[in-house]
């Protein structure tokens, strides 16, 4: 599905990723795979540092934080947002929103909307859709899209396919109107009938959790899974990432009537970075272009591993010029889509640690 | 340059891969093992094998795995 949105832009970025570093050499005990087999999956896959919360520490303290950083120094005023959209999948509650647990902590305007929407690795750049359809109303003027997931508080530690990869982290993007006519592009695509590739089986109302539910299986591998915990089938989404987000981006650039290397860089969501060379080599598209170093650093944490690539990699260089370039978020779903758009004079850009 | 059977080897040295017909369904091969196979091979050959190449059924054996170095630009 394709997306067309005139004179809507992207005016700050904030990243917030826990104090608390662990290294996938300590946590290699954990997993029931020889030292040798877990090395070379570590310089392969990029497997190295990844950020991790506390226990007890929810989306809401991590977009609390956030917010907070950017009020307290002048760089948003709290009575400036209409809308909060919120994108996660690890909400503190089911009932009540998150966003408006968020609203009432920091004790924001009543006149203004709150939403959650439960998406995953292409939450991003849904939730700035969803941001920019809002614009089109007279009474919003501003919009903080906030990504947030703590997703290491439903990962098995003995789960090799996953926890080395996981990260939790939250962003905050700030989205507004452009007094310059521009152009942003986007293309969107769903398949329902592959949704458990990535999937929490229990916990919800289908499956609730019980103690059984908690119970560790060898899942086959050597990894042990509870059904309480994420499981991701990694082939078929490697499969499918190969496969779908190639022409999604040929098709989002065919729209926009741009050619590819007229992209200054390609800000990917961050599964591991064997799947986005592979992503880069299938495009053609210099590996420089198309930043892979997240999951080392930071971990993936869903959708926000995308404001994580731009405001590590481009930190300095966005608040003072313009660059056009493509996003792509691809995974739980499944769910695959791009966007398109000229980034840049931000009035921030930053990551920050949450402590 | 390294042969596809001394990098097997240097992955799973614990398997006889020469005694296998189906890496795969023997237990040889996890999904990781793979895609550590497939940065090796890459590296090894100066190729990139492309990405939706990378199913199961194309590191089974020897055979499958030639012919996916062939189809990848490799001469043998």
């Amino acid at each position: 599905m394709n997306f067309t949105f005139r004179r809507k832009r992207i005016s700050g970025i904030l990243t917030v990723v826990p104090a608390n570093v662990r290294s996938f050499v300590e946590e290699m005990k954990n997993f029931n795979f020889p030292e040798a087999r877990s090395l070379k999956l570590k310089e392969v896959m990029g497997f190295d540092k990844h950020r991790l919360v506390e226990p007890g520490v929810c989306i809401s303290d991590l977009a609390v934080f956030g917010l907070e950083h950017l009020f307290s120094r002048g760089l948003l005023g709290p009575s400036d947002l209409d809308a909060l959209i919120l994108v996660t999948q690890s909400p503190d509650h089911f009932i009540p929103p998150t966003s408006n647990i968020i609203q009432g902590r920091l004790k924001l305007k009543s006149d203004m909307l709150c939403m959650d929407i439960n998406q995953g690795c292409s939450g991003f750049i849904i939730g700035l859709v969803q941001a920019f359809l809002l614009l089109e109303q007279e009474s919003i003027r501003k919009v903080a899209v906030v990504n947030a997931d703590v997703l290491s508080r439903k990962t098995s530690p003995k789960d090799r396919n996953s926890y080395p990869l996981i990260g939790d982290a939250a962003s905050i993007t700030i989205v507004e109107r452009d007094t310059e006519d521009s152009r942003i592009h986007a293309n969107l695509k769903m398949d329902g009938t592959r949704n458990e590739i990535l999937m929490i089986p229990a916990g919800g109302f289908r499956l609730p959790s019980t103690p059984e539910t908690a119970v560790l299986n060898d899942v086959g591998d050597n990894n042990l899974r509870a059904r309480d915990h994420l499981r991701m089938d990694g082939s078929a989404v490697f499969n499918f990432v190969q496969v779908e987000v190639p022409p999604l981006i040929e098709a989002l650039l065919s729209q926009a009537g741009v050619p590819m290397n007229a992209v200054d860089y390609f800000f990917c969501h961050q599964p591991n970075r064997f799947m986005l060379q592979k992503l880069a080599d299938k495009m053609r598209v210099p590996y420089a272009k198309m930043p892979s170093n997240v999951v080392e650093n930071f971990g993936n944490s869903s959708g926000v591993t995308i404001p994580t690539v731009i405001t590590f990699n481009m930190k300095e260089r966005l608040l003072k010029e313009k660059l056009k370039v493509c996003l792509a978020g691809f995974g739980v779903g499944l769910t695959w889509c791009a966007m398109l758009l000229d980034l840049g004079f931000l009035d921030f850009n930053n990551i920050i640690e949450y402590q | 340059m390294k042969t596809v059977a001394e990098i097997l080897k240097e992955i799973r040295p614990e398997f006889d891969f020469a005694a296998s017909k189906d890496f795969i369904a023997d237990g040889m091969l996890d999904s990781f093992d793979v895609v550590t196979l497939v940065a090796m091979l890459d590296k090894n050959f100066g190729i990139s094998i492309q990405g939706v190449d990378i199913v199961p059924e194309n590191f089974k054996n020897y055979e499958m795995i030639e012919a996916l170095l062939r189809k990848s630009g490799v001469k043998q």
